[in-house]
């Protein structure tokens, strides 16, 4: 299990390509389902230039503990993996990786799902995007 | 009645507020002292003079969930801010 928020630009096939999934030997997982999140150039109808991600030290991170632990505790998921960005981004920045390690595809593909789903609902992270004229404004809606 | 039992108790919290909520108040974090037994509805009549916390207001107390009738203690840290936009 691997939870981490970064404010370094994130990249998330080399993140994948380097990280080797804890405690599961090779041969044992059939199945890696990835969800990556990326910055769009377009929000509500609006050209978008870019975006400022912001957090709650400490609280953010134990939320990502969480639910990872309860994605991980299914008995079919072998690992899982989260990487969040904060700072400022620029349209196609990724924003998030999340992953799931199983031995067959559908419990690795429910965890991811579990994962991104959750995290969107309830982790404490903030969007405030700038638009052309240099307007800025907080994102209030998860799309 | 001698004064200890008269004299209410009080109790410290250090609150904090993100994206939205820090720049409508213009402050990041603040210590509030409040009558022990307050929940988060009576912290945030102390802060912001509402009766009621914003619609779709969030709330932590010591980095967990929790609803607005919540009974804060000392030395609690609690933070507000609007719904989250991640991923």
């Amino acid at each position: 299990m691997y939870v981490r928020v970064q404010d370094q630009p994130l990249d998330p096939w080399e993140q994948m390509r380097q990280y080797r999934p804890g405690d599961v030997d090779d041969g044992s997982f059939g199945a890696t389902a990835v969800c990556v999140g990326t910055m769009r150039d377009f929000n509500e109808g609006d050209v978008i230039s870019g975006m400022t991600l912001e957090h709650y030290p400490g609280m953010t991170e134990k939320f990502l503990q969480k639910i990872a632990k309860e994605a991980q505790d299914h008995r079919d998921v072998l690992d899982v993996l989260i990487v969040h960005r904060v700072g400022e981004l620029a349209p196609g920045d990724p924003i998030v990786l999340v992953a799931a390690w199983s031995a067959h595809r559908a419990a690795a593909f429910e965890a991811c799902r579990y994962l991104i789903e959750q995290l969107k609902a309830r982790a404490p992270f903030w969007k405030k995007e700038v638009m052309e004229a240099g307007r800025a404004r907080w994102v209030e809606r998860n799309t | 009645m001698n004064d200890a039992q008269i004299q209410t108790s009080t109790i410290t919290v250090q609150v904090k507020f993100f994206a939205s909520m820090r720049e409508r108040l213009g402050v990041d974090e603040q210590t509030m002292t409040l009558p022990a037994g307050s929940s988060i509805t009576d912290l945030w009549k102390l802060i912001a003079g509402e009766a009621k916390l914003p619609a779709n207001t969030l709330v932590a107390v010591n980095l967990e969930y929790e609803d607005a009738g919540h009974v804060v203690h000392n030395g609690d840290e609690v933070a507000f801010f609007p719904p989250v936009t991640g991923g």
